[in-house]
This record gives C-alpha cells, sequence and structure tokens, in this order.
C-alpha cells in the first residue's frame, strides 16, 4: 500500500472505529437497561402479591 | 429606581467594597507585575520585540482571570446574590453592574501594568493601547457571566479558566494585532464587533444564569 | 427506521467515494479522505447549531425535554467535533507531512470549539441536576454558536501576523461526480448524526423513566 492509501484506510478507519465503540456502548447499555427492568418488574411482582 | 440607577449603585458597592478590604486589587497588580518579569526569563534572548507584545496579553487575560475568579464572592459569602436576584430591579442590571466594577479594576491595574511593560519591553503604540481597552470590555462582559456560571458549579474557581479560554482567544488575537500590526483598524474593529455580539448576549441571558 | 436509512447511505457514499468518483490530480488518493471529513464537519456545526436551537427553546417555553435535547445534540457535535480534528489530522499528514498545522482555518477552528465544548460538559457535570443545570448549560449553549463565526474571523485575522499562509487549499476543485459523492456522503453523515441522535435521546428517556420507575417502587 503506498502511503496515501494507508493515510485514507487510516482516515476511514478512524470513522469506522468510533461507530464501533458507540454500538459496543449502546449494547453495554441496553444490558444494563435489561438488568433495571428485570429488577424493577420483581419488585412490581412482589408488591401486587405482598402489598 | 430606574435601571441605570440601579446599575450606577451595583457597581459603586463594588468599587466602595474593594476599596475597604483592599485584598484583590493589590493581589492583581502583584501578579501582573511578577508574569511581566517572569516573561523576560522565559522570553529567549534571540526573541523578537513582538513575542513580547504577544505575552502582555497573556499576562493581561490570566490577570483578569485572578480578578473575576473573586468577583462574585461578596454576593456568595452573604448569601447576598439571592436577594439581589429577588430584588424589583432587572436581573441584567446586576450582571451590567458588576462588569462595570470589574472594568474599573481592570483599567487601574493597566495603568500601572502597560507603563511597566513598556519600561520592561518595548513602547505601546495608540493601537495597543485602544485594543486594551476595547479587550477589557469583552473580558469584563463575559468574564462576569461566566464567573456567576462558576459560582453556581460545585468546582467554582477551578472551572473559570476553562469556560473563559476559549471565548477569550479572539480577544486575544484582536488585541495582539492591533498591537503589533501596521493596520490596527481592522483589529480594533474586529475587537468591537466582539464587545458587541458578546455584550448584548450576556445582557440577555444573565438572568438564566442566576435563576431557577 | 432512521439507522436503515442512514446504513444504506453511508454504504452508498462509501462506494461512490472509492470507486466511482475519479482520482485527484493534484492530490492523489488522500484526496478521497475529504468526503468524509467535510461532511463531519459540516454535521458537527449543525448538530452544535441544534443543541443551540434547543436551548432556546428550553430558555423560551421552560419544557423540561428541551434540555435533554439540547444536551445530546452537544454531546454529539462534540464526538463529531472529535471526529473532525482526527481525520483533519490524518489529511494534514497526508498532504503535508505533519500530524498538526496551524495552516488550516478549519480545523484551528474546531480546535477552539472543541476546548470550548469540553467545558460544557465539565460545567454541566459540575452542577447538581435540576432547572439550574439546565439553564446554565443552555446558555453556554447559546454562547457557543456566537463563538463559532467570531473564531472563524479571529483565526482569519490571526492569519496575518501569526503564519504566512504558505498552502492555501480551500478545497479541491470538484468534478461532477466529485461534487456529487460529496453530497451523498454529506447526506449519508447528516441522517447518520440524526440516527445516532435518536438513539441516544431513547437511551437517555429510559434511564431517566426507569429511575423514576424505582422512587415509585421502593
Amino acid at each position: 500500500m503506498s502511503s496515501g492509501e494507508k493515510y485514507v484506510a487510516a482516515a476511514y478507519g478512524v470513522v469506522f472505529v468510533m461507530l464501533l465503540v458507540y454500538v459496543v456502548i449502546i449494547a453495554a447499555k441496553l444490558t444494563r437497561l435489561e438488568r433495571e427492568t428485570a429488577e424493577l418488574a420483581e419488585l412490581a411482582r412482589k408488591r401486587s402479591s405482598g402489598g | 429606581m430606574n435601571y441605570l440607577g440601579d446599575v450606577a449603585a451595583l457597581a459603586r458597592k463594588d468599587l466602595r467594597l474593594e476599596l475597604r478590604a483592599r485584598d484583590t486589587l493589590p493581589a492583581m497588580l502583584l501578579f501582573v507585575l511578577s508574569t511581566l518579569v517572569v516573561f523576560h526569563f522565559a522570553l529567549p534572548s534571540g526573541a523578537d520585540e513582538l513575542a513580547a507584545q504577544g505575552l502582555l496579553w497573556v499576562a493581561l487575560v490570566f490577570t483578569a482571570l485572578l480578578g473575576l475568579t473573586r468577583a462574585w464572592s461578596p454576593e456568595r459569602e452573604d448569601g447576598a446574590l439571592d436577594g439581589l436576584v429577588l430584588a424589583p430591579s432587572d436581573r441584567s442590571a446586576i450582571w451590567l453592574g458588576k462588569s462595570a466594577a470589574v472594568f474599573v479594576f481592570l483599567v487601574a491595574i493597566e495603568l500601572v501594568a502597560l507603563p511597566a511593560f513598556a519600561l520592561f519591553f518595548s513602547p505601546l503604540d495608540a493601537g495597543a493601547v485602544l485594543g486594551v481597552l476595547l479587550a477589557d470590555v469583552g473580558i469584563c462582559a463575559v468574564g462576569t457571566l461566566l464567573a456567576a456560571m462558576a459560582a453556581a458549579s460545585r468546582t467554582r474557581e477551578l472551572i473559570l479558566p476553562l469556560l473563559f479560554l476559549p471565548l477569550a482567544i479572539p480577544l486575544i488575537v484582536g488585541g495582539v494585532g492591533a498591537s503589533v500590526s501596521t493596520d490596527p483598524g481592522r483589529y480594533l474593529a474586529f475587537l468591537g464587533l466582539y464587545d458587541a455580539v458578546f455584550a448584548i448576549l450576556c445582557w440577555a441571558s444573565f438572568e438564566y444564569v442566576v435563576s431557577e | 427506521m432512521v439507522a436503515a436509512v442512514a446504513a444504506a447511505l453511508v454504504g452508498l457514499a462509501i462506494v461512490l467515494a472509492f470507486f466511482v468518483a475519479p482520482e485527484d490530480a493534484d492530490q492523489g488518493i488522500s484526496q478521497r479522505i475529504f468526503y468524509f471529513h467535510v461532511p463531519i464537519a459540516l454535521t458537527a456545526y449543525a448538530c452544535f447549531g441544534w443543541g443551540a436551537w434547543k436551548a432556546l427553546l428550553l430558555l423560551w417555553k421552560r419544557e423540561e425535554r428541551y434540555d435533554l435535547e439540547s444536551y445530546v445534540a452537544i454531546h454529539q457535535g462534540t464526538i463529531f467535533g472529535a471526529l473532525t480534528l482526527a481525520t483533519g489530522s490524518i489529511w494534514a499528514k497526508a498532504s503535508w507531512g505533519k500530524w498538526w498545522v496551524w495552516d488550516s482555518n478549519q480545523l484551528v477552528l474546531f480546535l477552539v470549539l472543541f476546548l470550548f465544548y469540553s467545558a460544557y460538559f465539565m460545567l454541566r457535570f459540575s452542577i447538581d441536576e435540576g432547572p439550574r443545570r439546565a439553564n446554565v448549560s443552555a446558555v453556554y449553549a447559546l454562547f457557543g454558536v456566537a463563538l463559532i463565526p467570531v473564531s472563524f474571523f479571529a483565526i482569519r485575522l490571526a492569519e496575518d501576523f501569526i503564519h504566512p499562509t504558505t498552502f492555501t487549499r480551500e478545497g479541491p476543485q470538484m468534478t461532477g461526480t466529485m461534487f456529487f459523492t460529496f453530497c451523498v456522503a454529506w447526506l449519508a453523515i447528516t441522517v447518520l448524526a440524526y440516527a445516532l441522535y435518536r438513539v441516544e435521546l431513547l437511551g437517555k428517556r429510559l434511564d431517566a423513566n426507569l429511575r423514576e420507575l424505582r422512587e415509585a417502587l421502593t
């Protein structure tokens, strides 16, 4: 690869990696949200059966 | 009480407080003189005369920051800002009064700092002095409002330089340009533009910074 | 839905940028960075403008939701701004051999704006949640858009005494195909930014709702 091509690849690569990082962050967030809603659903179930 | 009357009263209060306490002004004065001496040692021997002119602006901006961090402390210490905000006058008057007081402090410091600079480094021409005055307006207008924002934060003084420096960059460009360029008119006009735009913005938005 | 459109457009833009658009005579292949670098920069400006608009709406209409919308827009803008600096730096290295040059007004402007908007986050996270934080953030966001043109002029003026501009590149002269590629890329990045904005806003709103729910249940 010529040096010009390397730089172009690097530039597009940076953008691509940023997008992937974003996807990872969203995936982590979704996992956390899923856990929290499960907890809250459990709390609501206890409330309606116990209270 | 009319608007300008309120502004004048608030500014006078700040000036009187400083005259009695005499803590901020001497500190700013000593700071700017020390900085100028530091610059002498910081400039390598071959350095341009123009480099020193640029450093003058660094000194002025950082000295202004020093003063601005304490701009709202009288109000904060007594809880007086809440009282002022509740008062029937227009809240922008609080900003204008405070900015005017800070402006007077800054000019007072510069009355010593500029001759000191001329003594240590090189003389300043009319373009430079006008540039300093115009930039002072911008520094006081924007700095006072940002200081009020900083007062609302937990980190207080720490955050003011971070907020202020990016906004100060155009002022430094205008000021240095007015000092070193052969045609200072353009830079002075630019400083005037900055002052107009940001003064209006500060005046309009100050009440949101201090209210809930 | 928006995300799907964004994905399609970005794919199209990449194909156009690499396979369809002709190679630039002066700069060679490194010119192709331009197809994404400039749209990313323009989108960053748009995000900051959008954030300021939401900030204005907050101060004017006093509806809480505008605070979050403004914050997310500025967050996007800062990310795209960082990307602008990164791609711009790579372009500088490819074109002029150095990772940073003060000659490019656009890059210098972005550096100043990046500093400004980074301070936005420091400010926001140092104030406790509530209407005060929303107001202060909104005013700061408005200062940001005022700073953009003022800084731009300042940097232009600074050219005269800071650096003789040895490299003046406004942007390559574009043929029809190149221009079309550029427009598609611009549209793609804009839609992408909007999709990311919606996703982030959704996530933050979910967080807020869950918190309320938790408080109601415990």
